[in-house]
């Protein structure tokens, strides 16, 4: 399979967190979406990985450090979903709400 | 060091000790002791100065260095003295005619407080010190020193009294505007320090070889302009009559002995400089005719005494600077010391007078005083004489020499100068008739109270009256008696350098007869003249159409209040209100404001929202990628 | 070792005066500590004047090339006499002002000293520096706590805007560091560093923009009258007396000779700013009815006439300018005290609501008319000397063709100055006195002894100003070589 599809798909996967991000006001989405740009980040990390090992005559650890970042990445996310979703909770029991938009406090 | 007159230091060291202890002991110590040390200080200068006059005529001249003043790189200005003809001419003047006036201040003075007694002592001893300074420097430099020096003491002495704000402000006139000279003195000097890196009168005038025409145009007038205000010369001479307002023995110091024969001397010092260009010379010539006709005709109608007679001395300075500009320098020489003779004397005299009259100064409320005061009137009378230039007496020799310059220089210059010499004697004899002739016309209380001065104001008036009668002997011109003009032979060393510089002028002795018997004729009408007009009907109205142009002294001091003063006072708070204030502070402050409105704009952007901020990311990204990968090249 | 003890003495005393608890015992601390300096200052000028002692050089900053070099040449032993006369003088004649805390206003004073002396000192670009910053600092925190009402806005303008020349400075510095050949701060380096033309050229401002606020020039002056006006006298004392100088002491000692060719270029630009200044201070100064503001914009006019004098560069004028920094911080402290002593007594520094105290206080007014003479410039006081030597320079230049005008346009300011000091001290003492002057005291015996001390400096230097000339002669020679730009030009 051509490189460009898994290109495409992971641009449109990362536009998808994007908007998302940006337009939802609801903590739990927006936290989802940003998963979403991480994953396709990931994705096209191993496609390009996948690529370089595919080329004849390419040496036997071709692309491996691409996959090695994306283990990083993922253990990454795991760390920041645990943290991410702590203060989602602590800021639902706090003002029982999810919503982005109420955490301006800092501005004043 | 071995030449005696290495001693001369002791001629301005005497009134200097006579100033720091007089000024140091002025509330301890009594007054007659105050007066004695004042004036004693002098006349010992004066002793030594006469020993220094006999030493220098019989052929010692000298110059003493005493230690090194400023030296830096290549300049070095020796702290010295030079004692030779003219110098020690001028010793003799400013010693002599000093001691008198102090002498006369003892008794002038007596009504002032101990405290301010002593302190009039030190400052008239200081005056003394500096203008010994000023014609004892061998250099410019200490010429300077003395020169401002006599500005500071009669910015002392004119503000004596110094709770009257007018009399302060007149002393800080004074000051101001012989600052404005001294400019020109100071840059004089820089320009002699630039071309020959020395001030000594010796290398300068060794070395004018090395200065281009332009230097000295330029450093003559430079000079010129410092005498001029010194010496009361167009255009720096209002501060002269406005010093009126000191204590008259001070007016007599000022205007006779010291201060004002400055600007003569330095010329005359300078005389090769000044020979070497003829420009400057004519320039001389014209200010000084010019100022003569200009103080004469304001003097015409003032009503002050001693106003009169202080536009009487910057109309004499003028004649002074007319022998200057014709190179006749020995004539200018001997105009300041006959000149010194009878203008102390009338100063003197009107001192006198006006305590008599108990502080008054207007002639119009005097008259008859010669019935009250038989000495003052005689010697009054005598200077009178001498000043308008009756034959015989020492002003007639003075002023006929210069006159004779001036004709041989150009007619044009004799005959203002000559109609200068007509005002001069109707003035005076004004001055005279409505003052000591006709009736008396001030209060009765006053008229009881008129009274001869004590000896110690009327000994100083009859020496000096004695002075003036013989002080022009020494100076009878070549064609009434040939070789008697002794002066010429003494101060012939001194002008002997620039001699081959002048052009000659050579007026035949007939001619001399025929004009100096026009001008005797024409003065002894004018007196006269003046005489029986004024004994019988004093002017005593106030003055309209010109006369009031004349009695405002031609509206100078208004013109140059307007013209300078006052501008200069607006630009200052022009400056002050629309440009510092505004504008340069403006901008300091306003580079503060701008730092402040920015950070509170951009403050604007921390909104506290999460999505602002994404949406600020995801643009910064964008931008970023756009630059990276489609504008870059 | 003399270097040294010029700076640790005021230091350390300053530091230990902060824990003075009795204000009376920290007057004396410090009027003690300023002796000791005096009298080491005076001994490194007579006994110990050999190099040996003079100079002295450790270890400080090694990896970055720079080390504590400390020494006195001819332009040091002036500035730092300067600043050892003047504090004692500035103890004795503030003796009886009092001062909230006065532990921490001497402790700042002495600390100000210190800083002031590692200026003059300093041989060394970074040490330089550091002492500029350390001078600042205390005399900020004096004029913000011990100031007039204005004191906070005044003070905040003074040390930013300052603090703004400073930072310039320091870019310079390290700018002409980095072309060092030697990779170091030392004086001597940087005077060898290989500076091309254009990189000079902005250099230059750099370092002119930050000795031009501290001296200062037309038209970085601004924050100078209000900050006079605003500081407590004594400090203004420390302000114009000697702060001043380290701007004049920069441009001779770390501008001229630093950048040799950029200083020549711009010198006539320069000086045209300098006169503007002069004769536009002057002009001002006539106007000013707060003898704090008229004093102010007279030593602006004054150090005009410095800075136009050092960019003339000639040795007539280095020397001039030399001594004068000297006279120039006697004579202006004269006038402060005087200052200090009406506006104590009346409570007010305005001319036009003084009068007639020369009747009630005539040794007041005798010393007056003494220190405001100098200020003047009349022939026999000390800032003749300087002035002369100063004007003779301007004009005998030989680097610009404008020297007949430059000196004529400057020498205007001795006119000027004449008419707004004789109208101040006429404002002053003469008239009659009105009802605030009525019953004026005159002086007291440690303030005769401060004024005193003036009168004599004044004097002496006037009349025989030779020690002092001869005292700078040798740097002026070596600042004048290293800074001769024909010779550079050739090459």
């Amino acid at each position: 399979m051509p490189i460009n599809y898994y290109i495409f798909l992971a641009i449109a996967l990362f536009c998808i967190g994007v908007v998302g991000v940006l337009t939802r006001r609801n903590a739990i989405i927006i936290f989802m979406c940003v998963e979403l740009m991480l994953n396709a980040v990931n994705l096209l990390l191993v496609a390009f990985s996948k690529m370089h090992h595919a080329v004849p005559g390419a040496a036997a650890n071709a692309g491996t450090d691409g996959q090695l970042f994306v283990f990083f990445i993922m253990v990454v996310a795991a760390a920041e979903v645990s943290v991410g979703l702590a203060i989602i909770v602590m800021m639902y029991r706090n003002i029982h709400s999810v919503d982005v938009n109420f955490l301006n406090r800092l501005k004043h | 060091m071995n030449n005696v007159l290495h001693l001369a230091y002791l001629v301005p060291l005497f009134p200097l000790l006579g100033f720091l202890i007089n000024g140091l002991g002025r509330k301890s110590l009594p007054k007659s002791l105050i007066g004695i040390i004042g004036s004693g200080t002098v006349l010992a200068s004066f002793v030594v100065s006469v020993w220094i006059f006999f030493q220098v005529k019989g052929g010692n001249t000298y110059v003493a260095n005493y230690f090194d003043f400023i030296s830096a790189g290549k300049l070095s200005i020796p702290f010295a003295f030079q004692i030779d003809q003219l110098s020690s001419l001028f010793l003799l003047i400013i010693t002599g005619v000093g001691f008198l006036i102090h002498v006369y201040s003892t008794s002038y003075m007596h009504e002032e407080k101990p405290e301010h007694y002593g302190r009039y002592f030190a400052y008239l001893n200081l005056f003394v010190f500096s203008m010994l300074l000023l014609v004892m420097g061998a250099n410019y430099v200490v010429m300077f020193i003395g020169w401002e020096g006599v500005g500071l003491c009669s910015y002392l002495l004119i503000g004596f009294w110094f709770k009257k704000t007018e009399y302060n402000k007149a002393a800080n006139k004074a000051f101001i505007m012989n600052r404005i000279g001294d400019l020109a003195f100071l840059i004089a000097i820089f320009w002699l320090v630039w071309r020959l890196d020395s001030v000594s009168y010796g290398d300068v005038f060794a070395n004018v070889s090395k200065l281009s025409n332009t230097d000295i145009i330029a450093i003559t007038l430079l000079l010129f302009v410092g005498a001029t205000g010194k010496s009361a010369q167009i255009p720096l001479y209002t501060w002269l009559p406005d010093a009126m307002a000191g204590p008259t023995p001070v007016s007599a110091l000022i205007h006779a002995a010291t201060m004002v024969t400055a600007g003569i001397y330095m010329i005359a010092r300078s005389n090769i400089l000044y020979s070497l260009a003829p420009l400057t010379l004519n320039v001389i010539a014209i200010i000084g005719i010019a100022t003569a006709l200009l103080a004469a005709s304001i003097a015409l109608k003032q009503n002050d005494i001693k106003k009169v007679l202080a536009y009487s001395t910057v109309s004499q300075l003028g004649y002074m600077f007319l022998a200057l500009g014709t190179g006749s320098y020995v004539a200018a020489v001997f105009h300041v010391m006959t000149h010194a003779f009878f203008k102390a004397l009338l100063f003197l005299g009107s001192g006198s007078v006006i305590h008599a009259m108990g502080g008054e100064q207007d002639i119009r409320k005097m008259g008859g005083l010669s019935k009250y005061m038989k000495i003052t009137n005689i010697t009054f009378l005598i200077g009178c004489l001498a000043i308008a230039g009756i034959p015989g007496l020492s002003g007639f020799f003075s002023k006929d020499e210069i006159l004779a310059g001036a004709f041989g220089k150009s007619p044009v210059l004799y005959a203002v100068g000559l109609f200068t010499a007509l005002l001069t004697a109707f003035y005076m004899f004004r001055l005279y008739a409505t003052t000591f002739r006709g009736s008396f016309r001030g209060t009765h209380e006053q008229e009881h109270h008129l009274h001869e001065s004590p000896a110690a104001i009327t000994i100083p008036l009859i020496i000096l009256a004695i002075l003036s009668v013989i002080g022009g002997y020494v100076g009878v011109p070549e064609f009434l008696a040939h070789g008697a003009h002794s002066l010429n032979t003494f101060l012939q060393p001194i002008f002997a350098a620039s001699q081959p510089h002048l052009p000659v002028h050579e007026v035949s002795h007939s001619t001399e007869w025929v004009l100096t018997g026009v001008s005797t004729a024409l003065i002894l009408i004018v007196v006269i003249f003046a005489w029986t007009r004024f004994s019988k009907k004093p002017d005593t109205e106030e003055a309209t159409g010109f006369g009031k142009v004349l009695a405002n002294k031609w509206y100078v001091d208004e013109l140059y209040d307007a013209a300078v003063v006052r501008p200069l006072h607006k630009l200052g708070g022009f400056l002050d209100n629309m440009l510092e204030k505004p504008v340069i502070d403006g901008v300091v402050n306003g580079v503060g404001k701008l730092v402040n409105y920015g950070s509170r704009q951009l403050r604007l952007l921390q909104s506290g929202q999460v999505g602002s901020y994404v949406l600020l990311m995801v643009l910064g990204m964008l931008v970023i990628f756009v630059v990276q990968f489609f504008l870059r090249k | 070792m003399i270097a040294v003890l010029l700076i640790l003495i005021p230091l350390l005393t300053g530091l230990a005066a902060f824990f003075f608890r009795n204000e009376k015992a920290v007057r004396s601390w410090a009027l003690f500590s300023s002796v000791a300096t005096l009298a080491v200052s005076l001994l490194g000028l007579t006994v110990f004047k050999d190099a040996k002692y003079l100079f002295h050089e450790c270890e400080w900053m090694q990896g970055l090339g720079s080390s504590f070099a400390v020494g006195l040449d001819g332009m040091g032993q002036v500035l730092c006499l300067l600043t050892a006369v003047a504090y004692p003088i500035i103890f004795l004649s503030t003796w009886n002002s009092s001062y909230k805390r006065a532990h921490n206003f001497f402790a700042l004073m002495l600390l100000a000293q210190a800083g002031l002396m590692g200026v003059f000192l300093a041989m060394d670009a970074l040490l330089f520096y550091f002492f500029w910053e350390l001078a600042l600092i205390p005399v900020y925190f004096l004029c913000s706590q011990w100031g007039g009402e204005r004191r906070i806005q005044v003070t905040f303008k003074f040390f930013v805007y300052t603090f703004l020349g400073s930072v310039l400075m320091l870019i310079g510095i390290l700018y002409v560091y980095s072309h060092t050949a030697d990779q170091s701060f030392a004086i001597s380096s940087f005077y060898k560093a290989d500076l091309p033309y254009n990189s000079q050229s902005w250099l230059f401002w750099l370092f002119f923009i930050a000795f031009a606020i501290k001296m200062p020039i037309f038209p970085f002056h601004t924050w100078q009258p209000d900050t006079y006006e605003q500081s407590p006298t004594a400090t203004t004392m420390v302000l114009s007396g000697i702060m001043v100088k380290m701007g004049v002491l920069g441009l001779l000692r770390w501008l001229l000779p630093v950048l040799p060719i950029a200083s020549y270029s711009y010198g006539d630009t320069v000086s045209r700013l300098a006169i503007i200044g002069m004769i536009y201070a002057s002009l001002i100064a006539i106007r000013q009815d707060d003898m704090k503001r008229l004093i102010a914009y007279s030593s602006i006019a004054h150090i005009g006439l410095m800075c136009l004098t050092i960019f003339s560069e000639n040795k007539i004028g280095f020397q001039g300018v030399m001594i004068q920094m000297f006279n120039h911080g006697v004579n202006i402290i004269g006038l402060w005290i005087m200052v200090e002593l009406i506006e104590r007594q009346f409570g007010t520094r305005k001319l036009s609501e003084l009068g007639g105290l020369a009747q009630k206080a005539p040794t007041m007014a005798i010393f007056f008319v003494i220190i405001a003479l100098a200020n003047i410039a009349l022939p026999l006081t000390n800032a003749f000397v300087g002035e002369f030597l100063m004007f003779t320079g301007v004009f005998t230049s030989t680097v610009t063709k404008y020297n007949i005008l430059f000196t004529v346009l400057a020498a205007t300011c001795i006119i000027f100055a004449a008419v707004y000091t004789l109208n101040m001290v006429r404002k002053i003492f003469y008239g009659e006195a009105n009802a605030l002057t009525a019953n004026a005291k005159d002086i007291s015996l440690n303030e005769k002894l401060a004024l005193g001390v003036i009168v004599i400096l004044i004097c002496w230097m006037g009349v025989y100003p030779k020690p002092m000339l001869d005292l700078t002669n040798d740097i002026s020679d070596s600042i004048l070589k290293i800074s001769d730009v024909h010779h550079l030009l050739k090459k």
